[in-house]
This record gives C-alpha cells, structure tokens and sequence, in this order.
C-alpha cells in the first residue's frame, strides 16, 4: 500500500501553469506576429498560416490549391527545382508548405549563421514561384499517383464518404486533393488563380520561436511576405453538417473493416466547450483510460485503438471518432459504442472520471511547450482561434471551472444517440447500411 | 497508434544518419552496482522530464516458435503488479498530466513517459516496481492476444505494403531471426500463453539488461540519486547470457519475388540489401553508407534517384533510399522506385539498375558531397530542439551495442567520410547476391 499513498499525495499537488512567455510583435509594416524568444539552440523556428486553403478552390478547379502548395518549392525566380533544393540543402534550411481544409501553412527552421539568405529563398519561392511546365507535371503525377492509390485505402474510401456524407456541396465534403479528373484538367492559369487566392496578406498568421528578437522578426517577416498580394479568394460559407444517424457499409476487401464515427459537434466560441473538450477526453481522448479505450479495448479486445475528437474546422463543428476491427468484431463494438453514447448522454460520467481527465488535461497543457517547432506551430494555433497571448496562463483555470453538473448538462445537450452515424468500409459480418 | 510496434519499414525509419547530436557538455552516464546503464541529457528549456527504460530484448532475442513474445510481452507490461491494478499503470501517469507508451523492434523493447519535470521520482517508482514485480492474470493475456491479433491485422494484414515488407524479410535472412517480423506470426502470437510471458518475464527483465535514459529538465546527480534509490535495490539477474545470434551465411544468390493484391493501387519496386551496421569503436563503414544513402535517396530534390528517375526522365513519381545504421546485427540498405504512369514494374527496376550502375562508375558529385556534408553539421543544431529525440538516439544506440562515447563520435565520423569511402562500401553492398527485390503488383498487372 506504501505506493498507492505516494500517488495519492502526488495527485494533489498543484497543477503547473505554462510558464511560456509570447511577445505579440507588430512588423514596421503592420504585421502581427507572436514570438518565444529562446536563444539557447542557434537557429528559429517559423510557422506562417494563410485562412481558406483548399476549401478557396474555385468551381471546377478541386485540387488547384493542393497542387499550388506542393508546387511552391518547385523553383522561383533564376532557380528551377533542382537549383532552389541545391540552394535550400547548402543552407541547410528546412521548409514545408501544406495545405489543409482551412488554411496553407508554411513552416521554415534555418540557423542563425544564415538566416538572411535562407528568408530571402523563402521569400522568393512564396512570391515568384515558377510554376513552369515540368514542375507542374512531375509533381501533378506525384499527386494523382496518389489519389488513385486513395481508391483502394479502406481509410481514405471511408473518409470520402463521411465527407460527403456530412457536408454535401460544401469545400468540406471532398478530398481537398481533388479528384483524378479534377486534377488531370488543371491548367497552369488555374495555379496561378490558386497562388493568388490562396497567399494574401489579409489572412495571415505568423509565429516563430527560437534565436531571434522581436525587433528582428519584425524585419524578417515583413521582407519574407512583401509582394504577396494584399487580398485573396472569399472564405467559405459556415455549414451545418447533416446530422443522420444510420450505418453506411462500403465493401472493400481485407481482414479488418475501418470505422469511423460522428455527429454535429460544439462551436470553439461555444461558452460550454471546455466541459466539451473535458466530455470527449473522458470518451475517447488520447489516454488508454478513456471510456472507449477501456469498454472496446482493454474489457473486449475488439481493436487495437479507438479515439474521438472534438474536430472544429474554421466553418463546421463535428465531434468524430474511429477504430479498425476484425470484420467479426465490428458489429459488437459498433453496439458497445452505442451503448456508451446513450449511456453518458442520460447519465453523464463519474466524479472520479471528470478529476482524471482534470488533472491529465491541466498536467499535459504545460508540457506542449518544449521545442521551437512545436512552440512556433502552437503559437499559430493560438491565433486562429482567437486566443490572447496569455491565454496559456489561464487555460487551466477554465479546465479546472468544469464542474460534474456540466459535464451531464453538456453530454445530454451534446450527445445525441439517434444522430450517431458509422461509416464501414470492410466487409463486416452482421452489419448493414441502415 | 497505441504500444506501437517499431518497425523496420521502408518510408518509416527517419534518416538517422543525419540526426544523431553529440552534445557531451549535456550527457551524463553512470552506472549502478547492480549493472543499470543511466543516461542523463540535460534539457532546461522547459519544465519536462521523459523517463525511458530500455531492456535489451527484442523481437530477435526470442526462442523458436514464439515469434511476437517481445512486443506482447510489451503490451502485458500494463497488465499491473502486485501493488498497481491493470491498466493502473497508465491511469496513474494519465493523472500527473502525462503521457506514457513502449515499443518493440528487432532489438529492444523501451517503455518511456513523458511529464512534467517534477513528477520523475513517482515515474521511477513505477518503472521499477513493474521491472520485477509484474503479475497479471490468465484473463489479461487472453484479452491481450486478442488486441494483438488486432494490431497484426491493423497494421499488416490489411496492407498490401507490409506484406511485401515481411515477405522480403523473410527472403533477405537465411539463417539470422531478422526474417522475421517483430510482431510475429500469426499463428504463434495466437498460440503465446500465460506461461510462457511470465518465464519470458525471468528470464529478461532485470536491471543489469536495463538501460535508463531521462532527458529534460534535472539534474544529472539527482537523477542519480533517484535511480539508486528506485532501481538501485533491484537485484541482477544472473541469467542474463551475451546476445549471440544465429548468423548470416554468405549470401550468393539474388531472390526475388512479387506479391499480387487486389487492394495494391500503385505498384512499386524495393530491393534491400544485407548491409553491416555501426560497431562499437568501428563506425567508419557504417557513417560511409549512411552518406550514400543520403547521396543515393534522401529526403528531397537532389538525390540522385530523384534527378534521374524524377527529373532527367519521368521514369517514376518517388524514390528513396534507407539505410539502417543503428542495430545489432548486419541489417539492410534499401531502395524503393514507384513507377510513374504507364512504366512498367520490370522498366522501373532497370531504370533502377542503371542509376546503381552508373553511380558505381560516376561516383558522387563534389557539390552533392559537399552539402550533406553541411546538413549533416545543420542536424546537430536542429536536434537538440528535442530532448525526447536524443533519449531515443541513445536509447536505441546502447541498447544495440553501441557506447555514449560512439554516439557522440558518430557526427565527427560522418564529417569525416570521403567520397572514396563512400565508393568502397557501395560496391561491397550494392551486389545483387546479397539483395532481395520485391514488386508489389495489382492483380491486373500481374497477369
């Protein structure tokens, strides 16, 4: 018993505040960024994020934001694709462009022995990319090569269909990636349309961490972005998903069926979605203790894993779910789900559930902030959301103010069993579509 | 996802030859009387502390017959004590805010957590109580298996990849256990009993096969003092025998083979080749495959499989090299080409071919050498960003036969490859005798 005192003791002690420090820096040309200055390791980490991404697509042209991302480090200005690689490995600089439902995002980590002339490629590649003939179609292969391998991936055919499924006509309801025929017909016009849509200055973010000051990020940033234009594409409508409950089964061969569930979810400016996000990390968060984890894993051993996530994109709230099971074991964890949802949704959970996920989600929020690329991504993330720059110091408090009544009022209001839909991709035994 | 099995997989080893730091003003290393290596990496930045435990067991450690007994081994490690419920162990590290997971591979199998800077000494209670105090049920293992049988299905039996992967494993080792896979097979997982984990258990988990690593934000004599305190009191075991493994005999023929699936939509070619890994004191060849691998297939633009295959011909959409530095045993160099629209699996293979052989004949360019060379001096800086990144690097590195002080010589060793160096170990490895080439084809093509 001499342990289970030590723990009880360790539970109790307080929980750490984020004592990570955010300078909100103003460039001399009136762009906002949020720095961590740390000058310990010499080099900066920095993570710019323009709103819209692919859903900016424009009728007809699915893919042209996706394939514009992928073409940027493709050459610009004197340098074809080999000469900017050449020039990016001799600096030793590393860049990632992407693109995403809601945004492009640019991601950069260079020294600081160099840091001017790694800006000044990046630069050169965000504004003048090339966009030329061969690049186009080397990388326009690349991207088809794998939209058609996504027609025989279980995960990728259930996730086009749960798209669809739940946001229609909307940018949401498709592959942001296109389709083949989508993309085969993209013209180089298309991709320059997409570049200037997507990379304007009235929708950008912009956070760096690492050895660098405010005054100095205030120069980079405003030389990294000069010359994008100063507007873009209009940002997407909101949208309500389709809320029907139901199983949709899609045959595809294999030993195993994937399984991904969902209903509508809750709005980040929702006043009740901290008791939310506390709701989901005692369903199906990243611990092995969650709910699920424990009724389908540890009690039944029907899969391997099983999560859900409060997924909040800039226009929709959705809370998800998904697991991958033996064809004969998908009907019973489907019915273990179910019986969870009702379950929680009329009762709601134990004291003793709220106080763990309390202290995993107070304990771990401190522990994010280690590293200049992920402080330089969070710092991003703070920002389109809306957060304040001391928001790190206060987040806990809001996790702590959860109380176990509004956990149940929250799981009642939330949790809607007749609305709960799986999509199946597999052949699983005693499962139909319904 | 979850208790992750580390896989020796084309596309999923990062290119560790371009991430190992040196960093001995940070590193400490110690070892207690009754055997336990401790690794200290100091990281002050902030207030978080990962606690690793490595045990130098893995998948090719095991007895015939009981291929999967590391890694479920692994799983049943959160099946409780005598003091700890199941599953208790994670609820407890759940509740302190942090994370914890383990992984398998071929060589050891590691149990880490990650919280805060403060919660280590609980961290080592735990770790220790359950190195010697483990005690699960018959029901446990009997659930496990049946998450295992999951996981094998998740990850394997539902891709076409991987099957290729432990087909080709198979074929490249004729005598040593590499061949086969790490989370085994699946009529011997199905048949791992109760019994057979706890004479496992004995037989492997003592502090003197143990490697602890905390990385983060201590201080390196109080992690001392915690680990004599924790792990100090645990007596060594006495069964603990050098890891001598079945070796390779001379490999002198090519085997190939094809696996058809009908959920394969893009075909590709591999070849891996029987490769020597880092040797303790002895990591020039190694360091000089690692450069060609990056020469060759690393990540990016300039490698010379892209340039050919991607941009001097449309011969294919990817291609890769890997190489596997850190292991116990000769591993593999491996190649991957996925052919572009309307080339062939047997055209991709012999575009292949002839950028090996041209290369064999060519050599490197100076300018590629000279920017690896610069990367690779731009990765010491970059990793230290981690500190959970550099546990790992040690980790895995001592735990295969390597030393801290090999660790921490292997960028200097790197910075010290020639382009002759790098000529010798190409044409020792990249023979056809020594290599298994794999298609994984479409039931289509394959007719």
């Amino acid at each position: 018993m001499k342990l289970r005192i030590a723990f009880f003791l360790l539970a109790l002690a307080s929980p750490l505040q984020a004592e990570v420090a955010i300078q909100e820096v103003t460039s001399p040309k009136g762009i906002k960024a949020w720095l961590v200055e740390d000058h310990g390791i010499p080099f900066t980490s920095l993570s710019l994020d323009f709103k819209g991404g692919t859903s900016l697509d424009a009728a007809g042209k699915r893919g042209a934001v996706n394939l514009m991302t992928s073409l940027i480090e493709e050459g610009s200005g004197d340098l074809d694709a080999q000469g900017f690689a050449a020039a990016r490995d001799a600096l030793a600089a590393d860049f990632s462009f992407s693109s995403g439902e809601d945004s492009v995002s640019v991601s950069a980590r260079f020294l600081s022995e160099n840091r001017e002339q790694a800006m000044a490629l990046l630069h050169q590649a965000l504004v003048n990319p090339l966009f030329d003939q061969a690049s186009v179609e080397r990388v326009r292969a690349q991207i088809l090569s794998g939209l058609r391998s996504d027609l025989k991936d279980a995960s990728a055919i259930a996730a086009n269909l749960d798209r669809a499924r739940s946001f229609g006509d909307h940018p949401y309801g498709s592959d942001g990636s296109g389709t083949v025929d989508s993309v085969t017909a993209l013209t180089r016009d298309d991709i320059l349309a997409a570049h200037q849509g997507a990379l304007a200055l009235d929708r950008i973010t912009v956070g760096a961490a690492g050895d660098i000051t405010a005054a100095e990020l205030g120069q980079l940033v405003d030389a990294l972005v000069a010359g994008l234009p100063a507007t873009g594409a209009p940002q997407p409508a909101d949208v309500t998903p389709q809320q029907k409950g139901g199983i949709t089964v899609q045959d595809f061969p294999g030993p195993q069926s994937v399984v991904l569930f969902g209903q509508g979810g809750i709005g980040f400016d929702d006043p009740d979605y901290y008791a939310a996000s506390v709701l989901n990390e005692i369903i199906g968060g990243g611990r092995f203790t969650a709910r699920l984890m424990t009724e389908v894993r540890e009690k039944r051993g029907l899969t391997y894993g099983i999560g859900t996530a409060l997924a909040n994109y800039d226009h929709a709230a959705m809370l998800s779910g998904q697991f991958q099971a033996s064809n004969d074991k998908v009907a019973e964890a489907i019915s273990v789900i179910r019986a969870q949802w009702a379950l929680i949704a009329a009762e709601g959970v134990s004291q003793q559930e709220l106080d763990d996920a309390k202290t995993y989600m107070t304990g771990a929020y401190p522990l994010r902030f280690d590293g200049n690329r992920r402080i330089a991504n969070i710092l991003v993330g703070m920002q389109t959301l809306g957060l304040s720059s001391d928001y790190p110091k206060t987040r806990n408090a809001r996790i702590e103010a959860v109380t176990l009544a509004d956990v149940k009022r929250v799981a009642a209001k939330l949790l809607q069993p007749q609305d709960l839909h799986f999509t199946v991709v597999g052949q699983p035994t005693g499962v139909v579509s319904e | 996802m979850f208790r992750t099995l580390g896989r020796r997989a084309f596309g999923l080893i990062a290119l560790l030859p371009l991430s190992l730091p040196a960093m001995a003003d940070t590193v400490s290393h110690f070892t207690l009387k009754n055997g336990m290596e401790v690794v200290v990496i100091e990281d002050h930045r902030a207030p978080v502390v990962t606690q690793m435990v490595w045990y130098k067991i893995g998948r090719a450690d095991e007895a015939a017959g009981h291929s999967g007994i590391a890694h479920f081994f692994e799983h049943l490690m959160f099946k409780g004590t005598k003091e700890i419920g199941p599953n208790e162990f994670s609820a407890i590290v759940e509740k302190q805010g942090g994370d914890d997971n383990a992984f398998t591979t071929q060589d050891y199998t590691a149990y880490f957590q990650r919280v805060a800077a403060d919660r280590l000494d609980l961290m080592m209670k735990l770790e220790a109580d359950r190195m010697v105090n483990l005690n699960m049920s018959e029901e446990d293992v009997a659930t496990e298996r049946q998450v295992i049988l999951e996981e094998r299905g998740q990850r394997v039996d539902s891709d076409p990849g991987s099957l290729l992967q432990e087909q080709m494993g198979a074929a490249q080792f004729l005598n040593h256990p590499y061949g086969i896979p790490v989370i085994g097979w699946r009529q011997e997982i199905a048949a791992l009993t109760h019994d057979d984990a706890m004479a496992f258990y004995k037989a492997y988990y003592a502090p003197n096969n143990a490697i602890l690593v905390v990385a983060g934000d201590v201080d390196p004599q109080a992690v001392l003092a915690m680990a004599e305190t924790h792990y100090g009191p645990l007596p060594p075991s006495d069964k603990i025998k050098p890891r001598l493994r079945p070796a390779e005999p001379p490999q002198l023929s090519e085997r190939r083979l094809v696996l058809r699936d009908e959920r394969v939509a893009q075909p590709y070619v591999a070849r891996s080749y029987l490769a020597p890994q880092r040797k303790s004191g002895d990591q020039k060849e190694a360091a000089a495959l690692s450069v060609l691998a990056e020469l060759l297939g690393g990540a990016g633009t300039t490698s010379v499989l892209t340039r050919a295959l991607q941009f001097d011909s449309q011969t294919a959409v990817y291609a890769s090299a890997f190489y596997s530095d850190v292991s116990l045993d000769p591993d593999t160099f491996s190649l991957v080409v996925v052919p572009a629209g309307g080339v062939s699996l047997g055209d991709a293979e012999a575009a292949m071919d002839a950028v090996i052989a041209k290369f064999l004949q060519d050599g490197p360019k100076p300018e590629d050498f000279a920017r690896i060379k610069t990367q690779i001096r731009a990765s010491e800086i970059y990793a230290r960003d981690s500190a959970g990144g550099l546990a790992r690097s040690y980790g895995a590195a001592l735990a295969s036969g390597l030393t801290v002080q090999d660790v921490q010589d292997w960028p200097s060793i790197l910075q010290s490859v020639t382009p002759e160096d790098v000529m010798v170990a190409a044409r020792k490895v990249l023979n056809k005798n020594n290599a298994v080439t794999g298609w994984l084809a479409t039931l289509e093509a394959a007719k």
